[in-house]
Parts: C-alpha cells; sequence; structure tokens
C-alpha cells in the first residue's frame, strides 16, 4: 500500500504541471500587491488586507498540491457526498448567514469567516462532470430532466435566497455549457430552447420583481451609467475612469488614487482589476488579461488530454467557470456587463475564493499529470 | 463520446474572443479616452481652495496709511467632524449668541458634511482665544479667517475711502463680485469700491489632495497670493480732519482741488458714518438707525445733493457779458434796492440798495440788481453756453458715488419741459443762481478751480500724480476776463465790504465768492485761497460749502 502510494507520488512530480501552477500564483502575487495598493490610506494605519491575503495564498497552495496529489478518479466515489455537504452549508448560510452588503454570503466558523458558495462552485463541477460522464450521449428526457432539477434548480433557488445572483448565474451557466458539451437529444435541444424563447419574457418578469432594489439599480445603472453618476451609475463611472486614468503605462504602482481614496467603491474585491490597471496601464492589463487566457487555454488543453470523460468534463468545467468569472468581472470594471458581485479569481480579496480557486487548479494539474497512466 | 477536439477548439476561440474584446475596451478607454479619463480623475482627488489676497493699502498724499489689514475671525462648525449631541447650549454661551440663532444656522445647510456652517463672525481677540482654549469640548468647531479692514481715522473722509463688507445676498443675485471666493470682503463704498480690482490683488491657490469623504490628505500644490495695488490718493488726512473739524458737525459738503492737476485734497460729506462698523458686520440695529437718520448719512453730498449754487453763479454771468462784449468793466448800474419788471418787483439782498455799482464792485459786495441788468442784455442761452463750459450741468464722472448733474436752463429746454416759454424774470433769477438753475458742490468747486487755471474744467482726480489730468469742459477766456474776474474775487475776501471777509487770512491772500440759496436759505461760502501771493500759479484753491441754518 505505502508503495503503490510513493509510486504514484514520483510519477506526479516528475509530470506536475508547473506552468499551470505558476500563473495562479502570479496572478495571486499581484493581486496581493494590488490589494495592498488599494486599501492603502494616507490617514489611517492601512487594513491588513494584504496581509490576510498571503495567508490565505498559504494555505491555497497547500491546498493545490493536496488537490492535485490524489487520483482525481477517486472524485467520482465521493461526488454525491461532496454536492449533499455543499447544498447543506449553503443552506445554511441562509439560515444562520452573516450578512454584508445586503447579502447572506459568509458562515462564521471561529475567527474564520467563510463563503460557502465559493466552495460549492468545485462540488457542483464535480457532481455535474460525474454525472454526465456515466449517461450516455446524447442526454435523453429523464436523465436531463433530473439533472436540470438535481444541479440547476435547486442550487440556483439556494443562491438566489442569499441572495448571490452573479454566483447562481454563473454556475447555471457552467453546467448548461457541460451539457452541451456532453449533448443532448436534437429534438430536446430544439423544444426546450422554444419553451425558453417562449417563457423568457414571464421568467424576465418573474426574476425582476425578485430582485432587490440594489440589484435593480445596477441593471439600470448598466444599461446607461450616466443616469445617476452620484448614485447607482457612480460604480461603474468610477471604475471606467480609474481603468482609463491609467492610460498606457498607468500611474505607477502606489501612485493610484482612484482606489485609496475611496472614489471606487469595492476596490479591493470586485473591483481589483481597475485598481491594477490604473497603476500599470494598457501594459499590465494586456499582461494580466493574457496570464488568464493562458491558464484557460490550458485547461481545455487538459480537458482534450484527459484519459476519461470524467476528466474531461471536470477540466472544462473548472476552465469555463474561470473564464465566465474573468469575462463577467472584468467586463463589469469595463463597464462591458452589469455590476454583479462576482470576484476576480486569484486577484480579488476573498480568502475562501482563493482556496477555491487553488483547488480548481490543482483539480486541472490533476487531471494533467495523470494523462499518461494506463486505464485500470 | 464528446467530439472533444471539436468542443475544445470552439471553447478556444471563445476564449480568445473574449481576450479581443477586452484588448478592444482597453485600447478605447485606456489610449482613445485616456486623457479625459485622467482629467476625471484628477478632478476627483484634487481639490482646490482658496488663499484670500492681501489688500492693497490705501496711504494718503503724504503716505500715512489711511487703512489697515486686519484679522476678521469666525466660528464655524464641521458638520462631518462634530459627534452627535453637540451641547448647543455651551455652544451658545462661548459664541455670545442664542441656541435658537445656531440651531437654526446648523439645520439650514445643504452642503457637503465638510462645507463649514459659519456660526458666528467677525469674533474678537479674546472670543477666539476663549475657542482655541475650549476646542476639544466642541469637536468640529473651527476659528476661519479672512482679511479685513479696518479704518484708523474711522468717520474721517469716510464718504472717500469707503468701507468693505461681504457682498450682500441682492448683490450676489445679480452675479456681481463673480469669481471672488466665497466669504470675501469686497469693496462697497468710497475707493475701496471704485479701485476695488487694483486693491483686492489676486487670491492664491492651494490645490489639496482629498478622499471621497472629503478628508483632506496633503498638500500638492500652492499658488500664492498676489497682494493688491497700493494707493497713494490724492488727499491730505490732515486736511481732510481741518475741514470737517471746520462744520462743527453741521450737515455739508465740501472740496477742495489742486486746480492744476485737478487733484482731491479733501472730500467731505458731513454728517458721515464710521467705515468700522460696516467690516465687523454692521448689526441690524445699527443700520437702521444709520438708514434713518434725518441727516442721510449716505448721501454724497459732495456730488449727489443739488442746490441752487446763488451768488456763485454771477462769475459765471460776470463772464458771459465781458466775454460777449455786452458791457466792459466799466458800465455801471445804480442799484435802489430793487427793479420793476411788469408788476413783479425784483430786490437786492441789500434793501437800501449798493448806489452806483460796476463789475468789480457787484462781485465784491454780490449786488444782485447788477446781475439782473447784465442778465436782461445777456439773455439766458447766452448764461447757459458758459455756465456748461464752466462745467456746470455735467456729471464730473469721478464715480465715487451715483452724481447728479445739475440743472442750467435754456429757453428751449423750458418750452420742452414745460410747454410755456421763457420770462424775462426768470433769466433775472438764473443770473443771480436762483430759479432753475442747480448745482453740485462739486460742480461749483470745480468751476472755481477752471477760473484759477485758466479755463480747464479737470475731472477729480483722487489718485495722487496722475498723468495729465483730464479736462471736462474748457471755456477759453480772454485774459482780460481772466484778470478782471480774478481781481475781483480777491476783493470778495480782502476789500473792506467784501461779503467773504469772514474768510481773510493773515497767512495768504484767498479769492473767493460766497453765495447764499435764497429760496432754500442755504448760504454758501465760496473761499479761494491763494497760496503764493503776486502770482497765480501754484495755488490752492478751497470751495466751502456750509449750511448755516
Amino acid at each position: 500500500m505505502l508503495r503503490h502510494r510513493l509510486k504514484i507520488n514520483y510519477q506526479g512530480i516528475r509530470n506536475f504541471d508547473w506552468f499551470m501552477f505558476s500563473i495562479p500564483l502570479v496572478l495571486t502575487l499581484l493581486g496581493i500587491m494590488t490589494i495592498y495598493s488599494a486599501t492603502r490610506s494616507v490617514l489611517d494605519t492601512p487594513p491588513s488586507f494584504y496581509v490576510r491575503q498571503s495567508i490565505w495564498l498559504f494555505l491555497s497552495v497547500i491546498a493545490l498540491f493536496v488537490s492535485a496529489s490524489f487520483d482525481y478518479r477517486k472524485l467520482i466515489g465521493y461526488a454525491y457526498h461532496l454536492y449533499g455537504i455543499g447544498l447543506i452549508l449553503l443552506f445554511l448560510t441562509i439560515v444562520l448567514g452573516h450578512t454584508g452588503m445586503g447579502a447572506q454570503r459568509w458562515l462564521r466558523i471561529g475567527p474564520i469567516s467563510f463563503q460557502p458558495s465559493e466552495m460549492f462552485r468545485i462540488a457542483i463541477i464535480i457532481v455535474v462532470a460525474k454525472y454526465l460522464s456515466i449517461k450516455r450521449a446524447p442526454l435523453s428526457v429523464s436523465p436531463l430532466a433530473t439533472l436540470l432539477f438535481l444541479f440547476v434548480l435547486i442550487p440556483f433557488c439556494l443562491l438566489y435566497k442569499q441572495p448571490d445572483l452573479g454566483t447562481a448565474i454563473t454556475l447555471v451557466g457552467i453546467v448548461v455549457l457541460m451539457v452541451l458539451v456532453k449533448g443532448v437529444q436534437r429534438r430536446i435541444l430544439v423544444s426546450l430552447l422554444l419553451v425558453i424563447v417562449i417563457s423568457l419574457p414571464f421568467a424576465g418578469n418573474i426574476l425582476w420583481e425578485g430582485l432587490k432594489e440594489y440589484q435593480r439599480n445596477r441593471l439600470v445603472a448598466f444599461i446607461d451609467p450616466k443616469v445617476d453618476p452620484k448614485g447607482i451609475g457612480y460604480q461603474i463611472e468610477q471604475s471606467k475612469i480609474t481603468i482609463g486614468s491609467g492610460k498606457v503605462f498607468g500611474k505607477g504602482y502606489l501612485k493610484g488614487t482612484q482606489g485609496p481614496f475611496r472614489f471606487l467603491p469595492e476596490k479591493h474585491t470586485d473591483f481589483i482589476f481597475s485598481v491594477f490597471s490604473e497603476e500599470w496601464g494598457a501594459v499590465g492589463s494586456v499582461v494580466v488579461i493574457s496570464l488568464y487566457l493562458l491558464l484557460i487555454i490550458r485547461g481545455y488543453e487538459t480537458a482534450f488530454y484527459a484519459k476519461d470523460e470524467f476528466g474531461t468534463l471536470l477540466s472544462i468545467g473548472i476552465s469555463t467557470m474561470f473564464l465566465f468569472y474573468v469575462f463577467i468581472n472584468i467586463g463589469m470594471t469595463m463597464g462591458l456587463m452589469p455590476v454583479v458581485g462576482i470576484p476576480l479569481p486569484f486577484f480579488s480579496y476573498g480568502g475562501t475564493a482563493l482556496l477555491s480557486n487553488f483547488i480548481c487548479v490543482g483539480l486541472l494539474i490533476n487531471v494533467r499529470m495523470r494523462r499518461f497512466i494506463l486505464f485500470y | 463520446m464528446i467530439d472533444k477536439k471539436r468542443t475544445i477548439t470552439v471553447l478556444a476561440y471563445i476564449s480568445m474572443a473574449v481576450f479581443v474584446i477586452f484588448l478592444l475596451r482597453l485600447w478605447q478607454l485606456q489610449i482613445l479616452k485616456g486623457s479625459y479619463y485622467r482629467k476625471q480623475s484628477e478632478k476627483n482627488r484634487v481639490r482646490v481652495f482658496k488663499i484670500p489676497a492681501p489688500r492693497g493699502i490705501i496711504f494718503d498724499r503724504n503716505g500715512i496709511p489711511l487703512v489697515k489689514n486686519a484679522p476678521y475671525f469666525i466660528a464655524s462648525l464641521i458638520p462631518g467632524l462634530s459627534k452627535k449631541g453637540l451641547n448647543l447650549s455651551g455652544l451658545s454661551k462661548l459664541l455670545d449668541t442664542s441656541v435658537e440663532d445656531l440651531s437654526e444656522k446648523i439645520a439650514k445647510r445643504k452642503k457637503h458634511v465638510l462645507e463649514p456652517i459659519r456660526l458666528k463672525e467677525g469674533l474678537s481677540f479674546a472670543q477666539v482665544a476663549r475657542i482655541e482654549a475650549r476646542r476639544s469640548d466642541f469637536p468640529g468647531l473651527v476659528v476661519e479667517t479672512e482679511i479685513t479692514r479696518a479704518y484708523p481715522f474711522g468717520s474721517t473722509g469716510a464718504h472717500l475711502i469707503g468701507y468693505l463688507s461681504l457682498p450682500t445676498e441682492a448683490q450676489l443675485r445679480k452675479g456681481l463680485f463673480a469669481g471672488t471666493p466665497r466669504g470675501t470682503f469686497v469693496g462697497q463704498w468710497g475707493v475701496e469700491a471704485l479701485y476695488d480690482k487694483r486693491l483686492k490683488g489676486v487670491p492664491g491657490k492651494r490645490f489639496i489632495e482629498v478622499d471621497a469623504l472629503g478628508r483632506q490628505l496633503r498638500t500638492l500644490k500652492i499658488v500664492p497670493p498676489q497682494k493688491g495695488e497700493d494707493l497713494t490718493l490724492s488727499v491730505d488726512i490732515r486736511t481732510q480732519k481741518t475741514a470737517e473739524e471746520a462744520f462743527k458737525g453741521k450737515a455739508g459738503a465740501l472740496m477742495a482741488l489742486d486746480p492744476q492737476s485737478g487733484e482731491v485734497l479733501a472730500l467731505v460729506s458731513l454728517p458721515s458714518f464710521d467705515p468700522n462698523l460696516f467690516v465687523r458686520g454692521i448689526s441690524q440695529k445699527q443700520w437702521k438707525r444709520l438708514q434713518r437718520h434725518p441727516g442721510h448719512p449716505f448721501l454724497n453730498r459732495v456730488f449727489q445733493s443739488q442746490y441752487p449754487p446763488g451768488s456763485i453763479f454771477k462769475i459765471v454771468t460776470a463772464i458771459a457779458a465781458l466775454e460777449e462784449g455786452v458791457v466792459d468793466e466799466n458800465f455801471s448800474v445804480d442799484c435802489t434796492g430793487a427793479i420793476h419788471v411788469g408788476i413783479w418787483k425784483f430786490s437786492c439782498w441789500k434793501g437800501q440798495g449798493h448806489g452806483k455799482t460796476a463789475l468789480r464792485k457787484a462781485l465784491v459786495e454780490s449786488c444782485d440788481i447788477y446781475f439782473y441788468e447784465i442778465g436782461r442784455l445777456l439773455g439766458m442761452d447766452r448764461i447757459a453756453k458758459y455756465a456748461n463750459a464752466l462745467g456746470l450741468g455735467i456729471a464730473p464722472g469721478v464715480n465715487l458715488s451715483a452724481e447728479r448733474k445739475g440743472l442750467i436752463p435754456t429757453t428751449s429746454w423750458k418750452l420742452r419741459k414745460k410747454g410755456i416759454p421763457w420770462y424775462l424774470g426768470e433769466t433775472f433769477n438764473a443770473a443771480i443762481g436762483q430759479g432753475y438753475v442747480s448745482t453740485t458742490p462739486a460742480q461749483a468747486a470745480l468751476m472755481m478751480a477752471a477760473i484759477a487755471n485758466g479755463g480747464n474744467v479737470y475731472r477729480p482726480e483722487l489718485l495722487k500724480d496722475q498723468p495729465g489730468p483730464e479736462p471736462i469742459a474748457k471755456l477759453s477766456l480772454s485774459p482780460k476776463t481772466l484778470r478782471i474776474i480774478r481781481d475781483s474775487l480777491v476783493g470778495v475776501v480782502e476789500d473792506r465790504k467784501g461779503t467773504g471777509g469772514t474768510a481773510r487770512s493773515e497767512i495768504v491772500r484767498i479769492a473767493g465768492k460766497t453765495g447764499t440759496a435764497q429760496v432754500i436759505k442755504i448760504p454758501e461760502v465760496v473761499k479761494k485761497k491763494l497760496a503764493n501771493t503776486g502770482t497765480m500759479h501754484g495755488l490752492l484753491h478751497t470751495h466751502r460749502l456750509k449750511i448755516l441754518q
């Protein structure tokens, strides 16, 4: 038994994708630098966000190695357990949750605040990957209905209730994409599309009615940020000012003013990219965006190389998640997307999210380094 | 099985499309509109505070400062820094004001939480010291400083020097003083108002970095203020003081001019007011009292009051008669005390008459009958021509205050205005400065100055050593006429029977002309001082108008 485990480890170290490991590491370090710059203050002692994020990075790196170390196929066996725990935590969050920004997203365990929805992302990708990998393609009505009910409707409702609309929509998007990759019978797909198109106005209305005031304002502001630049359009306008004012080469590190002087809200979380862009300009921004592109493409490449369908779907799910998060977050800071509370992976301040993202990269590395292993 | 190759290719293309969208947007935001957004971010971060500029000092012609710059203290509350449950009653005691007044001022604000609310203005040094000592009891309480004036000579020369005050609501609504920082004192009267632009200087700017809460983080740049220009007035404050004292508290006006340059040596309008009242913010009660004062202290009598000039107008009639060749200096009239025109009787002020009277005697003893006669020979319109040439009926254009023009009637003026023709009797009245004729004290002084300098009516100059006096009217006089008139005016003061005997001086020879407006009983004493006997150059000339009940 012992010999067997050691053998796997040797093989792992040889095939470990240091390139895939280095990208999130670089992004997180840039993120910590930017968190420091965004939260520095002339008058008060700066908050220790950057210190805490550094500690989380340390934990995250360990978590990455752990999640890369075991054979990912073992997850198939625990998928439902993980998913079940995830749902329970989400439920607990609603019941006991700690309110921040008008939403209940945190669970407090001792001194640590913990955001279950960030961990839930991994669980749902694993469980959907497992569910799809054991079904025959293209999907027929009954597995599709089961999947939509179990892995779309239930989590969507729980997240919507928090409310964490950004995460809810993103997760639905990831699941739908994974299903489409797997394949659905054409006639089902066509009829589903028809149902969606017909019910869209009603569903839209129900959704709109269900939104909180601030969420509606964000949508209105997205469509026309000039409506009330001091009010609802403020964030978008300030974010654009922050990015735009960086020009080609940026104002220089620790020379940005929009974040530390609080003109830009959520400067170290949702709008961290703007702060980075202000200080490093178009040049820095292109480097960061390229790093994300490299990570995502490498993730999809991993899906291509994966030895089994579970690995493929897992990798596609994770990579697509990064793609969606990056697209929505950076798009939001650039005024291309409505303001939804979605952090930028690796960059934004937030321990649970960082941990979760590193675990995801760990899983990608896991799939990638086991591509040479012969099947059972 | 999943078609991995196709799926991954599609997903990779989607990723690259997102990448391209981001690049295009970055290009748009940071390169195309980068300068615009850079400006916006600077506007966010940098707030400009004005630094008040020290105002120019006003000196008299001998270099004595007539004004002082003085700090003006304002107790203000910054609501954003004050805690809830502010001790209003304690604050009202400290500032010596009522709780209602304070709470009203605090409630009225519509501004940013870091904009100070002015609670009490014009604090004394003692009050400032007390506030500073108790600052910790009232968080958010600050003492702001503005620059204002102190007027060491008080009411002396107040109409000339003027005063500063904060712009009134009405002035602000009209958009006056646009570009002047909020709470800056502005010239409101006299030279302070007339030369406000030169005196006020250019305020400096302090560029301060602020955060979104408006907290001041650090000073980025300071553009120092430029001090306003110092002005040296032509007035001599000692002459001014002496002149004012001579009125012994009575109402009246005086303007002393240097006839060669038009410089104003003294400018008296009484009753006056203390300009120091205004700079500390005049109280409602004090303001009402000044407004209701029967002597109208805000009337600048030198330019704004008009009276029939009385006998000083005889100089005009005399000049007109000599210059027109109607009579010569030897022409004489037998004054019996009155003449009759139709049913009307026109009297001389001296009931028993002056007897045989020629021009010099007529001026020296101020015989009315003589001037009725030469007025009859001249006709009103010819008199008016000379009056206008001596600056009567014309605003002097000093603009120290609104100016009245007086009135020199003509026959066509009366027909136009009243619809009836001119009567001979009216010429009689006008010839001795009564009836329709009216002048301001300033015009009378300018006329006398013109006779002293040979016929030039100069715009009164308030500043010392200005280039070339500016004539507003000119009368070309023959040297002979000038000599006759000047000799007669010396006689007014020097001759035994001269009406101006009270002005006679041991030190200098004085020329002048008395005038009494019979209609409203305002005797005028007009004096002309000759600083240098023998010649007419470098002469001082004083015109005094005095109300003697």
